[in-house]
């Protein structure tokens, strides 16, 4: 387990380096002289070349990304050109709001999207089957901000259940729940899918007719042996669905008005605040790497064959 | 052909038949729309009038014509974003399952690396790079969404490359990249299909929350994704504004997700009820 560990670590070095060197070249691509940019348009053509020399902009390219190397590692993510104030600093202020967001959008996706596809593969080929396939299709299939407007409109806007905003509710749970239950619908209809055509195969499997012919209550073989043996691909589509909810729903923050990591991004788009917008990029590219990693380190802990796979795999190239 | 058809379902006949019906939408759509759909009336804003179908919108436009016209856009950006992804993904894929090696460890990774940004993210950044435009949101989407099937794509040809056809032909001396245009994509087909069609419905949302974000194609275009986003400040009270663009989407997405969960099992049994 450790040499897969330090193995599977070690793999992640190329990727990470691959990320920065992305998030890098998008900003030096960016149209205009961020000097000229930053200096205001009344600078004089000495301040914006000292302002350029201050930036390093007048270094190769390629010394120029081993200094962003340096300082993204030391945790540097730069200054907003806005508030001028450290882009980590705001990340990290902004992130507990995604994150509670992200958590109970995973809940809600979890056990609707279990549960719809544990019943749906159970009821195989009913009309409650079908019900549950064609509700998971519209599911996947509705763009999230149309599902996101429909909530907000009926929930809050004629109902009054929830703020419209916010900044307007009284209680977290009270500002977080709309846009988590938008995001759990499309992630739960997509669980309910894999869920549901995991389990079927899982059904055919002959350790769950030798667990029914030992005389296993239903409900035990469900539990104990279905459900754990469909637990892989189960667990790989949960952990995309949190690094992408971790990435911050940029449209579910911007239609409901919650001061997360997706509406930071967004404002800094609309004032090409650069340093912002690449920060948060990369910072949600190394949280979905980071991620990652843990759901493989956990396969691998659940289920030596994959370890061992890997690592013959290895030795073979 | 004729036999694909008729192993169809009836849901499947009904998608490919209510796709083809869209497609009529697009190309014909001066003919069905009663009006330009750029045209303004100030006098009939946010009104019921005759001759106006769906009513007007905020601008006085013609509310029907420009759901019309907005097929068009959607469809011609999700349809050339997709195969520019197909083209390079397929590309890509090909040669690290067949070259394995080194070639593929080094495209794996650089495959790794665009699967670990956050897809729409991203897209906002390419187009903020390259600057408001049709060709920009192509490229975006394109750029995004090339790697998954770069991916599937590579783990077919790694099966395929052991076949006995494939010892073959190398065999009686065939180029590599004779083998892999004749012998393994033609085999990658079906799922190339599948790909297409699902891409397809990830495409046309992926447009759809660019345009929504105010960063898809500049708004005098009508796209539906820019026609949600325009009517969500006269949610109350005209709902319809942002409702109608909205469903569009979404059927359209369903009938690209129906269609492409029926060619997977018809064109690649294996993986009948698995996601592509």
């Amino acid at each position: 387990m450790l040499e897969y560990t330090i193995r599977r670590l070690f793999g992640t070095v190329p990727v990470l380096l691959g990320i920065l060197f992305i998030a890098f070249v998008v900003l030096y691509l960016i149209p205009g002289d961020p000097a000229k940019t930053l200096a205001g348009p009344r600078a004089s053509e000495e301040t914006i070349q000292r302002i350029a020399k201050d930036m390093g902009l007048d270094q190769p390219l390629h010394e120029r990304f081993l200094r962003y190397l340096g300082r993204v590692l030391r945790g540097d993510l730069g200054m907003s050109m806005v508030n001028d104030r450290p882009v980590m600093t705001s990340i990290l202020e902004k992130f507990p709001y995604t994150l509670r967001l992200a958590l109970l959008a995973l809940v809600i996706s979890v056990v609707t999207g279990l549960l719809a596809g544990t019943l749906s593969a159970l009821l195989q080929r009913t009309i409650w089957d079908r019900l549950i396939t064609m509700l998971s299709v519209a599911g996947i299939s509705v763009p999230i901000f149309l599902t996101g407007l429909i909530l907000l409109y009926v929930f809050a806007v004629q109902l009054r259940w929830f703020p419209t905003s916010a900044f307007g509710a009284k209680t977290m749970f009270m500002a977080l729940f709309l846009p988590a239950l938008t995001l759990g619908i499309r992630s739960g209809a997509f669980l309910a899918r894999i869920t549901r055509s995991t389990m079927i195969e899982v059904f055919n499997e002959d350790y769950i007719r030798t667990a029914r012919a030992k005389g296993l209550s239903p409900f035990r073989i469900l539990w104990r042996h279905a459900l754990f043996n469909a637990l892989i691909p189960i667990v790989t589509v949960v952990a995309l669905d949190l690094s992408s909810f971790l990435s911050g729903s940029v449209i579910v923050e911007t239609i409901f008005e919650l001061p997360g990591l997706g509406r930071f991004a967004m404002e800094a788009i609309s004032k090409r605040d650069y340093p912002v917008i690449q920060g948060v990029v990369l910072f949600s590219a190394v949280v979905f790497v980071g991620i990652n990693l843990l759901v493989d380190l956990l396969y691998a802990y659940l289920n030596p064959r994959v370890r061992d796979e890997m690592l013959q795999a290895r030795g073979n190239s | 052909m004729r036999a694909l058809w008729q192993r169809f379902t009836l849901i499947g006949r009904l998608s490919l038949l209510a796709l083809l019906v869209l497609f009529l939408v697009a190309l014909l759509a001066p003919m069905i729309a009663p009006h330009d759909p750029t045209e303004t009336n100030l006098h009939l804003r946010l009104a019921q009038s005759p001759g106006y179908p769906l009513g007007c919108d905020q601008d006085g436009q013609c509310l029907f014509s420009r759901l019309v016209y907005g097929t068009r856009l959607t469809l011609l950006i999700g349809f050339l974003a997709r195969g520019l992804a197909l083209l390079v993904g397929v590309g890509i894929g090909l040669a690290a399952g067949f070259w394995g090696g080194w070639i593929d460890w080094l495209l794996m990774r650089v495959v790794d690396v665009f699967l670990a940004f956050p897809s729409l993210l991203l897209a906002i950044a390419i187009s903020m790079v390259l600057g408001q435009g049709v060709a920009t949101v192509i490229l975006a989407i394109a750029v995004v969404g090339w790697a998954e099937t770069a991916r599937i794509v590579r783990g077919a040809a790694l099966e395929i490359r052991g076949a006995e056809f494939v010892m073959a032909a190398r065999a009686l001396g065939a180029s590599d990249l004779r083998i892999m245009l004749t012998h393994i994509l033609p085999n990658c087909l079906p799922l190339i299909t599948v790909i297409f069609a699902m891409g397809m419905a990830t495409a046309i949302l992926s447009e759809a929350s660019l345009s929504f974000l105010g960063l898809g194609v500049d708004l005098s275009q009508p796209t539906w994704g820019s026609m949600v986003s325009l009517g969500r400040d006269y949610l109350i009270p005209h709902p319809r504004l942002s409702l109608y663009p909205g469903l569009c989407i979404g059927l359209v997405v369903i009938l690209f997700n129906v269609l492409g969960d029926e060619l997977r099992d018809l064109l690649d049994p294996g993986r009948k009820g698995q996601m592509t």
